[in-house]
């Protein structure tokens, strides 16, 4: 085996650039790298417990989903790399004036992004949870499901979300911290109309995944040359752009804690969980 | 570094979102990198934004007992690392245009710092031999000034009384006139889209010289329409003429055959009938297009004779490029006979025969004249007498 494959998901024409980019990268250092697309994270998950795949660009709840899919089969999962922007994330709970504190969500209507979402819906209603609002119970949750299956990569659902909070159909919204930034800047959140009511705490985003008969040593040079790229190399700088990082840093697991919190408390790994159960069954 | 020789950003009330990343940037900018800044502010979102502005910008944020102090990275200094300056915005600054711009300094402009790993563009015509003149932006100067707008340069209204065979002859020489002028428009049009814009005046220019087609063909058809409901004729021998001019790939050798040879010849043609025009509208049209094709015919002397002075290998090959056209047109009608008569006409006044006489005498003057004034222009490109005549006399009949 001398080519290493990469799983990715195509949640934007703009995936093949970069990883057509990354590829002749790799190939002009000597790694024959080769890509996979996905149209959603839970095939992905399942084709890299298959071994179809080396190497997996995971979502946070992609990262969880085969981790424990993996631990379910005796095996194990390593985040091996990830964007410097891939750490220490917020999301925030923004709210109509009239909504002083997170406790007076009660009874109102809260809009979030995909089902899916780590930022701005399943962290965001773990956080909620956690200072005693269920959603469901104690508010009702105004999902916008823009691309299920991406894991809110695409930005839509939270434009939706705020869109919605900036016209008056709900009384709050989950966004992510730049996204809150962004959509103030280009007045989607008018100024002085609402305001930020919470802020999660930090969690990591997506990561480079690799499971236990991943080939070591295309691995570790796919790490080594992940680590050698440069942001003052005018030719993998413009790829960098668009992959969002001036860096690449180790991978790290202890970013992913709220998460796992709210796929416990919602369940939310049962479906792939199951999924894997029925195509991937554990041998005796 | 301590807090005391730590740079402070104030913001007041102002948001990161509302322009305070503009003052941000700005602070930073200022400071090498590793360097810190201690934002202040009362904005209620100024940490939480603070943070993603930091994360996506590669700078760490240090929240701590001295506030918010963001610690600069160095992705800023590396994007600009490799940036080359595209040459100078002054052209008449030593070594401002260079004579070989990169492909990748593309649309920038002259005198800008331009960011390595910019797209690579196709200018296929990108070094300064081929295409430069010192005097380009003298005469888009000129240009630009005298610039003039047909419903108002032109005074439509005058009366004036002609007789039907002098319309008819007015009309057909203006149909050959728009024909000639729309090769005139089209052929560098074609060149310009493939001039690195590095050479920045060579590209205005060359604009402002289609605009000016652009004006000579709209005068020209309106004088043609203003008492007739349809234009003249035109030869399959003239379009087939033109034709050749749109076959050349080459810029030198196109320019060379249009612009010194071909408007060269059409001047002479305007200012004749800016002597015999009939009426006062025709005598405009063609004044003011003769202004603006002096401009073209000096553009094309000028870039031609220093592309020859550095590369006399040229001299050949513009010959060739004479004899290649005489050749490709050999069996063809050359000048529509019906513009030759129109000339005459026109020239004559009348259909008097002794005015007729006079009027061919005229014709037969102005094509000598051409042929003159075509060979004293290959001399100042450096011909010899001789070559310079010879090669002025297998200029196309069609003139243009």
């Amino acid at each position: 085996m001398n080519t290493l494959l990469l799983g990715a998901v195509a949640y934007d024409p703009k995936v093949v650039t970069i990883w057509d980019g990354f590829r002749s990268y790799f190939a002009k250092h000597g790694l024959d790298l080769d890509y996979v697309l996905f149209s959603n994270y839970e095939r992905q998950v399942l084709a890299h417990l298959a071994g179809h795949v080396h190497v997996a660009w995971s979502s946070p709840l992609a990262w969880l989903q085969v981790e424990r899919a993996a631990a379910v089969r005796g095996r194990t999962a390593r985040a091996i790399a990830m964007r410097d922007t891939d750490r220490d994330l917020t999301s925030v709970i923004v709210a109509q004036r009239s909504v002083a504190t997170l406790g007076e969500l009660k009874g109102k209507r809260v809009a979030v992004g995909a089902a899916d979402s780590p930022q701005a819906t399943m962290i965001p209603l773990e956080h909620l949870a956690a200072n005693g609002l269920v959603a469901g119970r104690d508010f009702e949750v105004v999902y916008h499901d823009v691309l299920v299956g991406k894991h809110g990569d695409h930005i839509g659902g939270e434009r939706d979300a705020a869109k919605a909070l900036a016209s008056g159909a709900v009384d709050a919204a989950c966004l992510l911290d730049g996204n809150h930034l962004a959509f103030s800047r280009d007045g989607t959140l008018a100024a002085g109309k609402t305001h930020v009511v919470a802020q999660t705490a930090r969690y990591d985003h997506c990561n480079f995944t690799v499971l236990d008969d991943a080939p070591p040593q295309l691995v570790a040079r796919f790490e080594s040359l992940l680590s050698a790229m440069r942001y003052d190399d005018a030719e993998v700088r413009p790829l960098m752009d668009l992959e969002g990082l001036k860096a690449w840093a180790p991978g790290r697991t202890s970013g992913y804690a709220t998460l796992a919190a709210s796929c416990e408390r919602f369940g939310s790994l049962k479906p792939l969980l199951d999924q894997a159960a029925r195509e991937l069954p554990v041998r005796a | 570094m301590s807090p005391a020789s730590r740079a402070v950003l104030d913001l007041g009330s102002l948001g990161l979102d509302r322009g305070g990343d503009v003052l941000l940037r700005r602070a930073l900018a200022a400071l090498p990198a590793n360097h810190e800044v201690e934002v202040r502010g009362s904005s209620p979102d100024l940490a939480l934004h603070l943070g993603a502005l930091c994360r996506a910008g590669g700078h760490a944020l240090c929240e701590g007992a001295s506030g918010l102090v963001v610690r600069r990275g160095t992705a800023t200094d590396a994007r600009w690392a490799g940036a080359t300056r595209a040459g100078r915005a002054d052209a008449r600054v030593s070594g401002a245009v260079d004579e070989h711009p990169s492909a990748r300094w593309g649309v920038a402009a002259r005198g800008a710092l331009v960011e390595a790993g910019a797209p690579a563009f196709d200018f296929t015509l990108s070094d300064k031999d081929e295409v430069w003149a010192d005097e380009a932006a003298g005469l888009y100067a000129q240009a630009a000034a005298v610039q003039w707008d047909p419903a108002t340069a032109i005074a439509w209204g005058t009366p004036f009384e002609l007789s039907d065979e002098l319309e008819d002859a007015i009309v057909q020489i203006m149909t050959y006139l728009i024909e000639n002028e729309t090769a005139a428009l089209q052929v560098p049009a074609r060149f310009l889209g493939r001039i690195h814009p590095h050479f920045r005046e060579v590209m205005q220019l060359l604009a402002i010289q289609a605009a000016d087609e652009a004006r000579h063909i709209e005068v020209f058809t309106r004088r043609a329409l203003l008492r007739r409901s349809q234009l003249g004729l035109s030869s399959a021998g003239g379009q087939a003429s033109l034709l050749t001019l749109f076959e050349e790939p080459d810029f030198a050798l196109a320019s060379f055959l249009l612009s010194v040879l071909g408007e060269g010849t059409f001047l002479s043609l305007l200012w004749f009938l800016h002597e015999h025009a009939p009426d006062p509208i025709t005598k405009d049209v063609v004044r003011l297009a003769a202004q603006d094709e002096a401009r073209h015919v000096s553009f094309g002397l000028a870039h031609l004779g220093r592309h020859l002075a550095r590369d006399p290998s040229l001299y050949r090959r513009l010959a060739l490029a004479v004899e290649r056209r005489h050749d490709a047109l050999r069996d063809t009608a050359g000048l529509n006979g019906e513009v030759w008569d129109a000339l005459v006409v026109v020239a004559a006044g009348s259909l008097l025969p002794a005015d007729v006489e006079r009027g061919h005498g005229a014709v037969v003057a102005l094509s000598q004249q051409m042929s003159d004034k075509r060979a004293r222009r290959l001399e100042r490109l450096g011909f010899a007498a001789a070559e310079a005549r010879a090669l002025s006399d297998l200029h196309t009949r069609n003139f243009m």
